[in-house]
């Protein structure tokens, strides 16, 4: 199991490399960079700005260097210093805008999970087990509901209905008067206040497929012989369901959940726009839009460092569940 | 007529699928309290589902849907099953505390995820109020009584990190913690080695004579019958149709249907060539079942207007035996009844070559290993010697028989020379006359192409080597489309030909895999196998995997074809009577070494290997000799490093000297064996000489 572990964990290093280094170029290659796009926004606004000046904000950004250097600087500074560089639309460093925004990020992310979890996993089960029932098509049509409405539709119509009807405050992840607060009781009560209609909105679609998921699996599991062996010893039909073959289905599963945990992530983005929320996604697009290329980049790097841990996380759990892997990779 | 002696009467048992099909019907059972009952029949017959329905744990869309299943409780009074509902605390508690079962496959019979004492306990627990630390002695105590080596240390293993034998060991425990009244065993020991088999058996013996327990033992193999049964009722759709005690049924059978699937069984008293009676056809499936006596299309006794027509009662015959034929009924007058063991039907045999001329095949100090890696880098630590210095020459139209336990490296011997895998060193020469002789581990370009159509080979599973997206036709013409050279036209009338030759008409050509039974597919396979006219044919385990009566369709089809063809087999298997059957010399393997080979006579007659011996000595049914060897533990872990003779370990006849030196495959060219006490030792046999032809 140790041994499982850290090679799996010396595996990512290579990963890592290769996903910083793409995320930067991918930012850096497209012609244009932050000062021509402000000298555009400038000339719009009918104030030109002299090329020497162009050239000496280059200069002083360090964005004259080769694109190679770029990235050594960029990087060494992120893995020596924790410095992500420094954000020019902001005129902050990277890390002051992104640490916050981030942790909201993962916060809704794993709550929409979570969230997904509790509600399709028993449904789940039961649709398998009363398969053709009344209540497997229920499930079965609403999930597929919840799988056809766009996210930000379905935020749309939740934002109406909270708001008009119950009165509540909707839009973002705090009330006005917390926004800029510092961290207090009040504000945490607020923020879960705020924290569950994204969660169900991000959370609908997932919750529909892993129904479909778990439905599956364990049907191919229901009638597998060890449930008869099992049957046969006389245990009760219950016991002998989550015994066996929930948790034989279980495995297919948690190595889907971080594809989910993806989905949740990057689809969030026109989610978080639409509701106005405080996470990652909005200020991604906006860093896209104003070539702020730190800024973007480290996003990317960010997001790409969470699907790696997920994936690593989802492994280990594997491993943890299945005795399989944990005694034949080993 | 209710007898205290019987546990378990089943009267008049219905069991219907998906609504109409009737799987088992009107099926009369008594299960005698303290005896062992053997249901013997086909796969397809119903024993599994009607095993299934005393549990009530028949899986849906099946159910009972009349008659009963009464089980006589320890006060006396009777539990009608049949009318008990599967999920009540009634049914619950009889099963597993009053009736367990132990199944065909341990290995998808427990669950991966959990350890073994982890299952064993439970149902321990399940039925009694204990703690976890008396459930876990307990479960070490049962595995100690079932014979598992190191029970501590194995109570916490995974079905994965054990051996066949083991598993079924764990789950004969996991069945008798209870101390069951009723065992019902379904197809126990039909995975397992032979020698693990009759270690099994034993084990299950011993437990019953010990606890005064019934045992209910399904299994379609008439050896294990015999060593085991009290009693015998035979099942042939859905129905009993002979029933007794198992002298009298084995050695007296009634039914055509017993009588035939004794005589498809491979013998090893008597000559061995003889060529085996099959049943014809094959089961059909219960919704197609014949009117009149079911077992009618396929009887010889068959009398129109009679056995097709007038549903069949059971005939008291006296000394408890039953059967259930017209044949013994009112109407006997109207039957002729054949004898059991008529004259030999005229299956063709090759005037076999003698032994003198130029082998086809020479295989000469082959070896191939497998890496094993492990730790952080995955580095190679080891090698599974799979092969491991074998020589052997097949001579043109001979058929060598290669034995040996699973994990001893016979498959890969015969992979290997088909070119399955690459061999690490030696080599192979393949001489046909025809040609000039090639080497196939360097053969290159058109002489590689041409060797892959004179060498072919025939796989185990009919199932998985059908591609099921192909039509017969493209399976078969395949290599002939492969290797070019042939037009469209004359590759249909090949596969033509080639499907009446294997007895499938020619129209199938145009079906897919999956219209076909066991029996048809593995027709088709050796169709393909033969569709480039290949000299050398590799049959790995090719009658494995189906029923008594249609595995000896197939070695009669496969004998007939060798001697049209003038083929040459390397027949792998493990069961040695079909091999005594259809080999004219046969290979021993064991841990990747041949350890005997010669004249199949020799080997059955006169082992000089003290592993040939134990291998007889584990065929099931022979075991009427008082002295029995037993083999203990399995192969050697192919992995580590042997000095010595790698039998040692095993070998009740072994010595300290065995042990420093690997003994060197000697004796006559015609009969070569590797032991160092060949000379000193006095091997017995279980096969009986020629003269001893018992009917």
């Amino acid at each position: 199991m140790g041994s499982f572990m850290l090679r799996r964990i010396i595996y990512v290093i290579p990963a890592l490399i290769a996903v910083s280094l793409i995320s930067f170029l991918v930012i850096a290659i497209p012609p244009g960079d932050f000062i021509t796009r402000t000298a555009e926004l400038r000339a719009a606004q009918g104030d030109i700005m002299p090329l020497a000046e162009q050239e000496a904000m280059r200069r002083a950004y360090g964005l004259d260097l080769p694109i190679m250097v770029q990235y050594w600087n960029w990087i060494s500074g992120v893995v020596t210093r924790g410095d992500f560089g420094y954000s020019f639309s902001f005129n902050l460093p990277v890390k002051d805008v992104i640490w916050p925004r981030l942790g909201l990020t993962i916060l809704l992310s794993v709550a929409s999970l979570l969230f997904i979890w509790v509600i399709a996993i028993p449904i789940g089960i039961y649709s398998a087990v009363r398969r053709y029932s009344a209540g497997d098509y229920l499930a079965t049509f609403l999930g597929f509901l919840g799988l056809a409405i766009p996210n930000f539709l379905l935020a749309l119509a939740v934002m109406y209905i909270a708001f008009a009807w119950f009165g509540m405050n909707v839009g973002g992840l705090f009330s006005p008067e917390y926004l800029e607060a510092p961290w207090s009781w009040g504000r945490v009560l607020d923020l879960l206040n705020h924290l569950w209609l994204p969660m169900i909105v991000l959370g609908t679609a997932g919750t529909a497929s892993v129904i479909r998921v778990i439905r599956a699996n364990l049907m191919d599991e229901l009638h597998k012989p060890y449930v008869t062996a099992a049957r046969a010893k006389g245990k009760g039909e219950f016991a002998l369901l989550m015994k066996y073959p929930v948790r034989h289905a279980l495995n297919p599963f948690v190595s889907g959940q971080n594809d989910i945990f993806v989905d949740i992530v990057s689809g969030g983005t026109i989610v978080a726009i639409v509701m106005g929320l405080q996470t990652t996604g909005p200020l991604l697009l906006d860093a896209l839009r104003t070539q702020d290329m730190y800024m973007a980049a480290s996003f990317i790097l960010m997001l790409s460092v969470l699907v790696v841990i997920g994936t690593l996380l989802s492994d280990v759990l594997l491993a943890w569940l299945d005795p399989r892997i944990r005694y034949q990779q080993g | 007529m209710q007898t205290t002696d019987n546990l378990v009467e089943i009267r008049d048992l219905a069991i219907t699928f998906a609504g109409s099909v009737d799987v088992v019907n009107g099926l009369d059972l008594d299960i005698p309290a303290g005896k062992t009952l053997c249901l013997v029949g086909e796969s397809g017959c119903g024993k599994s589902v009607t095993a299934k329905a005393i549990l009530q744990v028949i899986d849906h869309p099946g159910r009972v849907s009349g008659g009963s299943i009464n089980l006589r409780q320890t006060d006396g009074s009777l539990l009608d099953i049949a009318a008990t509902r599967s999920t009540s605390p009634v049914m619950r508690h009889v099963r597993g505390a009053d009736i367990a079962m132990i199944h065909q496959e341990p290995m998808s019979f427990l669950s991966p995820l959990y350890t073994i004492g982890n299952q064993i306990s439970e149902a321990l627990t399940l039925h009694r109020k204990v703690s976890k630390k008396e459930a876990r002695a307990e479960g070490i105590r049962m595995l100690e009584q079932v014979g598992m080596p190191d029970p501590e240390r194995r109570y916490d293993s995974y079905t994965f990190q054990l051996s066949g034998g083991q598993r079924q060991r764990a789950m004969i425990a996991m069945a008798l913690i209870n101390q069951p009244r009723l065992l019902i065993a379904d197809e126990p020991t039909t995975a397992l080695d032979v020698t693990t088999q009759a270690n099994i058996l034993d084990l299950l013996a011993q437990l019953q004579r010990d606890s005064g327990m019934a045992v209910l033992f399904i299994t379609h193999d008439l050896g294990v019958v015999a060593e085991i049964a009290d009693e015998v009722a035979v099942m042939y759709l859905g129905r009993i149709v002979e029933r007794g005690p198992v002298r009298e049924v084995l050695e007296n059978p009634k039914h055509p249907y017993t009588r035939g699937l004794l005589a498809s069984m491979p013998r090893l008293d008597g000559d061995f060539k003889a060529p085996l009676k099959a049943i014809p056809g094959m089961v059909p499936p219960p919704a197609l079942r014949p009117a009149g006596c079911p077992f009618h299309p396929r009887c010889e006794w068959a009398v129109a207007g009679l056995c097709n027509v007038m549903p069949v009662r059971d005939s008291d015959l006296g000394n408890d035996h039953m059967v259930a034929c017209h044949a013994y009924g009112p109407q006997a007058a109207q039957i002729t009844r054949t004898p059991l063991r008529p004259p030999a039907e005229a299956v063709a045999v090759a005037a076999r070559k003698p032994a003198g001329t130029e082998p086809l095949l020479s295989v000469r100090d082959l070896h191939k290993h497998f890496p094993i890696r492990s730790g952080f880098f995955q580095r190679q630590v080891g090698a599974v010697r799979a092969v491991n210095d074998i020589s052997l020459d097949i001579y043109p139209g001979e058929t060598l028989g290669l034995v040996g336990e699973s994990g001893c490296g016979k498959s890969t011997l015969g992979q290997t020379i088909v070119g399955l895998h690459r061999a690490d060193g030696g080599s192979i020469r393949f001489a046909d006359g025809a040609n000039p002789p090639a080497d196939l581990l360097t053969a290159r370009g058109a002489e590689a192409r041409r060797l892959r159509t004179d060498i072919r080979m025939i796989f185990q599973d009919p199932t998985g080597s059908l591609n099921p997206r192909m039509r017969v036709r493209d399976i078969i013409g395949e290599v002939l489309q492969v290797n070019g050279g042939h037009s469209p036209a004359e590759i249909e009338g090949r596969v033509q030909s080639l499907l009446s030759r294997v007895g499938l008409s020619p129209d199938y050509a145009e079906r897919y895999p999956h219209a076909f039974s066991g029996g048809q597919r593995q027709r088709i396979a050796i169709a393909r196998a033969l569709a480039s006219d290949p000299k050398l044919v590799i049959a790995d385990e090719a009658v494995s995997a189906l029923d008594v009566s249609v595995q000896t369709q197939i070695i009669n089809m496969m004998k007939a074809l060798q001697a049209e063809m003038g083929l040459t087999y390397l027949f792998v298997s493990h069961d040695l009577g079909v091999i005594a059957n259809i080999s004219d010399r046969v290979a021993v393997m064991y841990a990747g070494r041949i350890v005997e080979i010669g004249s199949t006579e020799a080997i059955f007659r006169n082992p000089r290997h003290p592993y040939t011996e134990a291998l007889l000595a584990a065929i099931p049914g022979r075991g009427i000799s008082k002295h029995r060897v037993r083999l203990p533990g399995h192969v050697p872990d192919p992995g580590q490093q042997l000095t010595g003779c790698p039998f040692a370990d095993r070998c009740p006849y072994a010595l300290p000297a065995c042990r420093a030196v690997l003994p060197p495959l000697d004796g006559t060219p015609n009969h070569r064996f590797a032991c160092i006490r060949a000379d000193e030792l006095q091997l017995r046999t279980v096969a009986g000489p020629p003269d001893l032809v018992t009917a």
